[in-house]
């Protein structure tokens, strides 16, 4: 049965559809494949028997003909969506032993298409960090490794998504985007990832960490399966204002395959110093795949991209601050014993987050204090228009721009941890398009000399996800990624 | 532009964070560095530029004035650290005299 957890999701659904298995037994299949890869530390909280009861249920539902877009497929869950009675943690210690007594849109409408939940997937605490290591219960393994042997990061935020996905345990996830942490880790896990365009999915019963940034979106080891996912986790729901009213198109539909003529943008200003050559070559190699199956290069220019970053870093500690300030002990999570009530916010906050969350708060609490709000929030916001001004310009000659996703491969774990800002560049590619709220996907396209997996990623115009989708399917034709992770390989001989 | 320890205090009083002396000398250098880092966008010119709040390009929406949700004490109360007769319990506000 274990050759059942290196289908892709649209083969298990014909599979299934086929009688050739159940639910069940691809549910068990994926369960007992994560009992064997504990140690890559993918969940916060895993729920074999909810998903068992799951998959039951999706099975007779498959029987009585009310198969949905995802009927009987198990699915890992970012541990940022509430899920009703099963704990969500925001991987931080003030929120640990949290009930939600309600479900998350993007969880709801997952399940209410088919979907089976295998556990809650860990992540940097709030969705902090580019690594994964800042969960207070514990790293991520990714399960690609180097010659070196050394532990590698899945990337960040959504490590344990991108992790299980990689490592077969999980047929798709969930994942949140706030500044590259669906597209980063996707990349660095040999999988792709989808971020929609802000106001695609709901953002009701997930844990807000950036508001006017946070979008939910898909892991998969297809692009087919993202778009399938994806298709089944949107929509206009009137529970959050800013979840758009536009209809959901069927994604897949638009992987036609036929790329002539459209036009592929190269932002000049994504040729980063000290990038690495074979990035740039991966990078030269993708503009080549698309210029042979017809599409025009055209270059581009972003030029407000070296600001992106530093814009980013104030605007989404800013909400952080704010967003942040509901945990106080008073109505749910984590509460110090203190006879003050003062005393007992402080020490509880001071108890309850770690130390990447509390800088973030405090950089969000500065910049939006009196006597610095016009210098830096002001400021920033000013840059956001124009960091999504140079984009609307760009898309005046392009129909989708093409960039490398991150900087570098996976790196081994407490690299980039003696200075936040060294983290923070690894997302130089993905936190643009992320400010602008354009969609973006992460494509495997190929691996580094160590084995490691790189990214391209593809943006596109707002509301235009199939875009990414069409260009996407064919990067990955064109590619043709198919090596496994080397735990898996020696697994598998 | 550097942080000192005085505004790393007043900084965590804001945020509601407990810090000591040692919490503030060891978080001083990491938030100065942060907003060196931060401070690169003085150098763009953004004259008359409308500050961008939300990349949404939608009216918010209003919908009839009706009940939609509530009547679940129970519910709001069950992650509460303590509770007592459909209350939240936080430690005393009011000073005592001595």
């Amino acid at each position: 049965m274990s050759d059942l957890t290196h289908l892709t999701i649209a083969e298990a659904l014909k599979g299934l559809e086929n009688k050739d298995f159940t639910s069940v037994e691809l549910t068990e299949a994926h369960i007992k494949a994560g009992e064997a890869a504990k140690d890559l530390n993918c969940y916060i909280t895993e729920t074999p028997d909810q998903a068992m009861e799951m998959a039951k249920a999706s099975d007779a539902k498959r029987a009585s003909g009310q198969a949905g877009i995802l009927e009987g497929i198990p699915l890992a869950i970012k541990d940022l969506f509430c899920t009703e009675g099963v704990q969500t943690t925001a991987a931080s210690h003030i929120l640990e032993g949290f009930v939600p007594q309600y479900e998350s849109t993007v969880t709801a409408n997952l399940f209410g298409e088919g979907a089976v939940m295998l556990g809650k997937a860990n992540l940097d605490e709030f969705a902090m960090g580019s690594s994964n290591t800042t969960s207070y219960f514990g790293n991520v393994i990714n399960p690609w490794r180097a010659e070196d042997g050394a532990d590698r990061t899945p990337g960040g935020s959504s490590g344990g998504s991108a992790s299980a996905v990689a490592a077969r345990i999980a047929m798709g996830a969930t994942g949140t985007d706030t500044g590259g942490s669906i597209r980063q880790p996707a990349a660095f896990c040999g999988i792709a990832g989808v971020k929609p365009t802000y106001g695609r999915c709901s953002r009701w019963g997930t844990v807000a960490f950036a508001s006017s940034l946070d979008q939910a979106g898909t892991f998969a080891r297809t692009v087919e399966d993202n778009a399938l996912m994806l298709r089944a986790m949107s929509g206009h729901d009137p529970k959050d204002s800013t979840s758009a009213q536009h209809a959901v198109p069927d994604f897949a539909a638009a992987m036609t395959g036929d790329i002539k003529g459209l036009k592929v943008g190269i932002p000049k200003e994504y040729r980063v110093d000290g990038m690495p050559a074979e990035i740039e070559a991966l990078w030269q190699k993708g503009i080549e795949w698309l210029k042979g199956e017809g599409a025009e290069i055209v270059d581009v220019s972003l030029p407000h991209t070296k600001y992106a970053l530093p814009t980013y870093y104030i605007i989404a500690p800013a909400e952080a601050s704010s967003n942040l300030a509901r945990y106080d002990g008073v109505k749910y999570g984590y509460r110090a014993d203190e006879n003050q009530l003062s005393d007992m916010y402080k020490k509880t906050r001071a108890e309850g987050f770690g130390d990447e969350v509390k800088r973030r708060i405090m950089i969000g609490a500065y910049v939006l204090s009196a006597g610095y709000y016009d210098a830096y929030y002001i400021k920033a916001q000013q840059v956001r228009r124009q960091i999504l001004n140079d984009f609307l310009e760009a898309y005046k000659q392009c129909d989708v721009l093409l960039t490398p996703t991150a900087p570098s491969s996976a790196f081994v774990i407490g690299e980039n941890e003696d200075d936040p800002i060294k983290m923070y560049l690894n997302d130089v590619f993905t936190v643009p398009a992320s400010l602008a709220g354009l969609p973006g996907m992460s494509v495997p396209a190929g691996l580094d000399a160590a084995g490691l997996p790189l990214g391209l990623q593809l943006i596109s115009k707002p509301w235009d996800e199939e875009m990414l989708f069409k260009v996407g399917g064919v990067i990955e034709k064109c590619a043709n990624f198919s090596a496994l992770p080397q735990g898996l390989i020696k697994k598998a001989a | 532009m550097s942080m000192d320890i005085n505004t790393v205090h007043k900084v965590a009083r804001l945020a509601a964070l407990d810090i000591d002396d040692a919490g503030a000398e060891k978080i001083a250098p990491q938030l100065s560095n942060i907003l060196g880092f931060i401070e690169q966008l003085s150098e763009v010119n953004t004259e008359g530029v409308e500050p961008l709040a939300n990349v949404v390009d939608i009216e918010l929406a209003l919908r009839k004035d009706e009940i939609t949700d509530g009547d679940c004490r129970e519910k709001v109360l069950a992650n509460a650290p303590e509770e007592t007769q459909g209350f939240f319990v936080v430690p005393k506000v009011v000073e005592q005299e001595s």
